[in-house]
């Protein structure tokens, strides 16, 4: 499985259950609008990649499963990439 | 489905859009490498400014540390002839200075930070797009099969998540360098202000305070060697009582008891200053 930090670089992991389970304590902490559970979900996940995954070679072209914010996104980073398409560049609308 | 998951997804939707929009596949290869150099060229762009801003940071530091010394060495310089005001301001100067200081701390920490991962995702990218390339050239020269279609999928997929990536990580540096050169700009309007530089270049006041300190030194650089004088002459006594006193010119104890200086020099004799008891 591909799983991208954004601002990091993609990794490859082959056992991603507790990683999908950190990803459901994140949304969680993002409906309940508390920023220091999802500061500390945020941290232990990208902990967890850079630890156990393999960095993708940078020549390779593939698609991540899942995409995590930046190391110190905030909530409203995150709403703000999630809720307008448009704030994400890197092609014309 | 969590936060995970739905960004990847997001992603992948842009990719998609892009693919689906031409007519031929083809196009999307020409079209999306045309894309790649493009946000190569601003990548290198948006580095030089994190670069520059940096430097402008070093800048007001040192500026700022200048300040901080000197506004240290008028501060006492004052205090030595007497002007504790003068010293009040040089250092109520010193401390604004510091705290600008100690703000800009962190901020070029994290500049740092920023130039060291973007300098990362240019070159990562850059690697990506020689790769995209080569791929380009084989799937278009082979394209008969739809087989061919699938693997134009997956470049042009793959090549447009590292896109949007690097344009996040790019938009995230750009906001960072757009906030500090505003406060740098702040910063440079205080330092010219003489704000936060020597009480002496206060405009205005600037030749009546040097003055003053200037005389006043030469004032009690004639105290200061009046009293060694008389320290010589009169043994280890309390002379230096007259250091900070340029008004006067003996060392007249303001409690009113009688002045202990005519005791013989180096009499070893009973406690000092005995006329009292």
């Amino acid at each position: 499985m591909i799983i991208r930090i954004l601002g990091e670089g993609q990794f490859d992991m082959d056992d991603v259950e507790h990683l999908n389970v950190l990803d459901d304590w994140l949304q969680a902490a993002a409906d309940a609008d508390d920023e220091a559970a999802f500061d500390q979900a945020l941290n232990t996940l990208l902990t967890a990649v850079r630890e156990e995954g393999r960095p993708v070679a940078d020549d390779d072209l593939v698609v991540s499963d899942l995409v995590l914010p930046h190391d110190g996104a905030s909530l409203s980073d995150v709403r703000a990439m999630l809720g307008d398409e448009g704030l994400i560049p890197g092609r014309s609308t | 489905m969590g936060i995970a998951s739905r960004l990847a997804l997001l992603f992948r939707a842009k990719a998609n859009k892009a693919i689906d929009r031409a007519e031929d596949p083809r196009d999307v290869l020409d079209y999306s490498y045309q894309r790649q150099l493009e946000m190569l060229t601003q990548v290198r762009r948006g580095l030089a400014d994190v670069a520059t801003s940096g430097r402008r940071l070093d800048l007001q530091a040192n500026q700022l540390q200048q300040s901080a010394d000197k506004l240290h060495d008028q501060a006492s310089e004052a205090l030595e002839v007497g002007r504790e005001d003068i010293a009040r301001e040089a250092l109520n100067r010193r401390a604004a200075a510091l705290d600008q200081l100690a703000e800009l701390g962190p901020q070029r920490e994290s500049l740092r930070n920023d130039e060291q991962k973007l300098t990362l995702a240019a070159q990562r990218l850059q690697t990506k797009v020689e790769s995209f390339r080569s791929r380009k050239e084989t799937v278009k020269a082979t394209y008969t099969a739809a087989e061919a279609q699938t693997r134009i999928n997956e470049s042009v997929a793959g090549i447009s998540e590292e896109m949007g990536d690097v344009g996040l990580a790019m938009q995230r540096a750009e906001d960072k360098t757009a906030q500090m050169q505003a406060r740098s700009q702040a910063l440079d309007g205080l330092l010219s202000s003489g704000a936060l530089d020597d009480v002496t270049s206060l405009s205005g006041r600037n030749d009546d305070i040097q003055k003053e300190l200037d005389s006043a030194r030469g004032g009690s650089q004639v105290e200061l060697e009046l009293a060694q004088m008389k320290r010589q002459l009169s043994g280890p006594s309390r002379a230096e009582a007259v250091v900070g006193r340029p008004g006067q010119t003996a060392p007249v104890p303001v409690d009113g008891s009688a002045p202990a200086v005519e005791s013989p020099p180096a009499a070893d004799n009973q406690e000092e200053g005995g006329g009292r008891g």
